[in-house]
């Protein structure tokens, strides 16, 4: 048992750091706060400018082949490349759902042409995609949706409603969940389409976040017209294409765990430097044990991860289990941040720069709510451990074997 | 990376498991429950034939030679067989404590006994309901006799030695404190069975007046060296625990894929499945933790009290949301003495106090993250 990279990792890890080295500035503790700062078209340009470089050497994406631009390395490289990336101060976030999602459903079910005409782009960041599954009426069950394709000779016609849609207002592409067919079983009427958000008739609109922040979007679909050639799949075997999209997406969320936002070491630097009513916070007993609590969580969700890292590295591929990766991170996130400004009392609802640690805790209390909705529910994710897991049944279902015409409905 | 346990620990682990599923089945435990016996003793006697006692007793005292992550992965199926035999007291701690702090000749008398199994210890500490400290610590050792009271011991009738915590002198503070091996045969020595939540495991109060006790370790380190056993222990014992929430996840499982309410299997309702995929998550999370310890341990690490009190803190947790939530899960069934369920419900309980409460630990733990965040 040991931590140790294989000698052949240990030279991957050299060389990827040599290179962030060269190319980039080491993470400070302010690089997060200053990035949290920049507006979305400063932070935009700054992403693209590194993705370039960053795809020009091939870590862009390592696992894929060289022929699509990739480095064709192995899941581990991906990882050793990710841990070093993250002691830089490098943008990230723009281009994981274009990349870790979209882009892999794209390459498996379209055409040698379409492959060589969009994945590169998309690598180097010049074009960005995004996921346009979730509807108002349809989202942990996301094979209810309404949003209609009609075929008309050559083309299909869209019209409906997404929501939900993240980065859809920078986005150049989406993939798009339809219904072909409402006169079967829900999951059977479903086609998978890509198209350029810049199709008229696709209007973007913003939503306002909890947080303040709009990084979610509306997208309406007034008769969008696309080409048959954009079709990802078979007609009504779009669930299919979807359940692709979906492993990458737990893969990505399990996987990464969230990553963000302050974490025990920033609980005791907080508990350090706040004063309770009986002196520092750090030396009290409630505040210790609390911190121990958050720490074991932090500490086994980190072995899990290596402990995954590990069958990686034997050439394994990680199962549903990945979930825990985002039930632990963001539940724990929540709460940690909820204790914190617990500690920071009267005053912990002030935000910004007055507010301790320049409200990193704050902000974080107002994201952690989305963390534990965004790429399957707290629940849902719960279902999955329960179901594909620890093999319980399955949930007993209204829906089964209704034509989606016929399923009963509410808001 | 090579987070994991090698092939031959875990062909050892699968030869642990299948050797207690016959020869330590839920019949076994529960005949040690019902009071039949102090402990299982044709079951002691083939695990010191399969020499896990011998494990990581090193080869010139008669040991296997091997390191502690052949002992967790014993643990960790001595655990999910909620095994009654005087393992952990033996191996964990009084093993421990002699080959930590006890000279050459100590080492040579008992470590080889213990390896053959032929030995069994336990380390007496507590006196009573409150968490260890130097001044909790009323026993006595002066001029090599040994007086005072401790309870409760683990396999305190059942012992051949102890390994007794005991105040050496009238400085305060740890240094004040000393260890001592008591043969607990001797004169002087009076045991008192004490009823436990777990009978599966014996307990006693021994009173020791003027009993002959031989110094372990240099004078003013007994404590030192105590909170370094127990933090040995602690991942050991975390392995045990992480077995034995395993297997009350198992149960639960099974209980619910077979048992039928309102027309349909109880684990099809979702109350049920969150229920257990919680204890899931909790025992990965306390195994992983569990895993670190193991791989301080192997490596004499620094970081190892702080594994340790992590791996016993997420295992204590887990196992005791594993083992109720298992009885839950059974309806009124799992409240019957008929059923298992309460075996792990009542192991779980002696995991989680035997070496010290999880918030003694996690005040440890606390300390060391401190430390090493020291600004
Ligand atoms: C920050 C953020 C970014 C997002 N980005 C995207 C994106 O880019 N693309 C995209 O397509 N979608 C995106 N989503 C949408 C996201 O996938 C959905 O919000 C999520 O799947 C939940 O669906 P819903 O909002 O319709 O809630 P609902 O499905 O209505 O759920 C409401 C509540 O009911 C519970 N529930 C529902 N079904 C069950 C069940 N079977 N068992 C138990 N409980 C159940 C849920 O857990 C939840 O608590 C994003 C969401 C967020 C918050």
């Amino acid at each position: 048992m040991d931590f140790n990279d294989t000698k052949e990792e240990a030279a991957f890890r050299a060389e990827v750091r040599a290179w962030l080295e060269a190319n980039a500035q080491p993470r400070t503790e302010q690089s997060g706060f200053a990035r949290a700062r920049m507006s979305e078209a400063d932070a935009l340009k700054r992403a693209k400018e590194w993705q370039a470089k960053k795809a020009a050497k091939g870590y862009a994406r390592i696992t894929w082949p060289k022929e699509v631009g990739g480095l064709g390395g192995t899941p581990m490289q991906s990882v050793i490349y990710g841990q070093e990336e993250a002691k830089f101060d490098v943008p990230t976030g723009f281009f994981e759902i274009g990349l870790g999602m979209c882009i892999p459903t794209v390459m498996k079910f379209t055409t040698p042409e379409n492959i060589a005409r969009f994945v590169r782009p998309a690598l180097f960041g010049e074009e960005i995609w995004c996921q346009l599954f979730s509807e108002p009426a349809a989202g942990s069950d996301v094979a209810g949706l309404r949003t209609r394709a009609e075929r008309d000779g050559d083309d299909w016609v869209i019209n409906g409603q997404k929501v939900w849609t993240s980065g859809a207002h920078y986005s150049d592409y989406g993939i798009v969940l339809t219904r072909t067919d409402a006169n079967v079983a829900k999951h059977k009427g479903l086609t998978m389409f890509f198209l350029s958000m810049k199709s008229p008739g696709v209007d973007v609109r913003p939503i306002r976040q909890i947080n303040g922040g709009a990084n979610f979007n509306e997208v309406y679909f007034n008769n969008v017209r696309i080409p048959d050639s954009q079709r990802l799949g078979e007609v009504g075997k779009g669930w299919d294409v979807a359940l692709v999209t979906l492993m990458h997406e737990r893969l990505a969320v399990g996987g990464g765990a969230g990553g963000t936002g302050p974490d025990v070491r920033e609980l005791i630097a907080l508990a350090r430097a706040t004063e309770l009513e009986d002196g520092p916070a750090i030396r009290n007993a409630a505040v210790r044990e609390k911190i121990a609590d958050f720490h074991v969580r932090t500490q086994g969700l980190k072995y899990t991860t290596y402990r995954t890292m590990t069958a990686l590295s034997k050439g394994q591929v990680p199962g549903p289990e990945a979930s825990i990766g985002k039930i632990v991170s963001a539940v724990k996130l929540q709460d940690l941040t909820h204790f914190a400004t617990e500690l920071e009392d009267m005053g912990g609802y002030v935000v910004g720069d007055g507010a301790p640690q320049d409200g990193a805790f704050q902000q974080a209390y107002m994201w952690a709510p989305g963390l534990r909705i965004a790429g399957g529910t707290d629940e849902i994710l719960k279902n999955i451990i329960a179901e594909r897991v620890l093999g319980l049944p399955a949930d007993m279902r209204a829906d089964k074997d209704l034509p989606f015409a016929k399923l009963p409905t509410g808001r | 990376m090579n987070f994991d346990f090698s092939d031959d620990q875990k062909l050892l682990k699968d030869q642990a498991q299948k050797f207690l599923a016959e020869h330590c089945p839920p019949k076994a435990v529960r005949r040690i429950l019902d009071g039949e016996d102090t402990y299982d003793r044709a079951l002691w006697k083939r695990i010191g034939e399969m020499g896990w006692t011998a494990t990581a007793i090193p080869e010139e005292y008669g040991g296997l030679g091997l390191g502690p992550l052949e002992l967790c992965v014993i643990a960790e199926e001595l655990g999910r067989a909620v095994a009654p035999v005087p393992f952990s007291s033996t191996v964990y701690l009084a093993a421990e404590a002699i080959m930590l702090a006890g000279s050459g000749e100590q080492k040579k008398k008992y470590l080889s006994k213990i390896a053959s199994g032929e030995l069994i210890g336990t380390l007496a500490a507590a006196e009573g309901p409150q968490p260890l400290s130097p001044r909790a610590i009323h026993a006595t050792l002066k001029g090599g006799k040994l007086d005072g009271t401790k309870t409760p011991v683990i396999d305190g009738e059942i012992a051949d030695i102890a390994i007794v915590v005991a105040r050496t002198s009238d400085e305060p503070g740890e240094r004040g404190i000393g260890l001592a091996i008591v043969d607990l045969k001797g004169a002087g020595v009076s045991r008192k069975a004490v009823k436990t939540l777990d009978p599966t495991r014996n307990h006693a109060a021994i009173t020791f007046k003027g009993a002959a006790a031989e110094a372990l370790g240099a004078p003013g380190t007994g404590y030192a060296n105590l909170m370094r056993v127990l933090d040995r222990a602690a991942v050991f014992m975390a392995f045990e625990q992480v077995g034995g929430a395993d297997a009350s996840l198992a149960m639960a499982r099974q209980y619910a894929i077979e048992r039928y309410a309102f027309g349909r299997q109880i684990g099809s309702f979702q109350a049920i499945k969150h229920k257990l995929a919680d204890v899931y998550v909790n025992n990965q999370i306390a195994r992983s933790n569990a895993y670190f310890g193991a791989w301080a341990l192997s490596t004499n690490a620094p970081e190892t009290p702080e594994a340790a009190a992590g791996a016993r803190v997420s295992a204590c947790e887990a196992y005791h949301v594993a083992a109720k939530e298992n009885i839950q899960t059974h309806g009124g069934m799992g409240f019957t003495w008929e059923l298992d369920c309460q075996l792990h419900y009542r192991r779980a309980k002696l995991l989680g106090l035997a070496i010290g409460a999880p918030r003694v630990w996690k005040e440890k733990l606390v300390a060391h993250l401190e430390k090493k965040n020291a600004a």
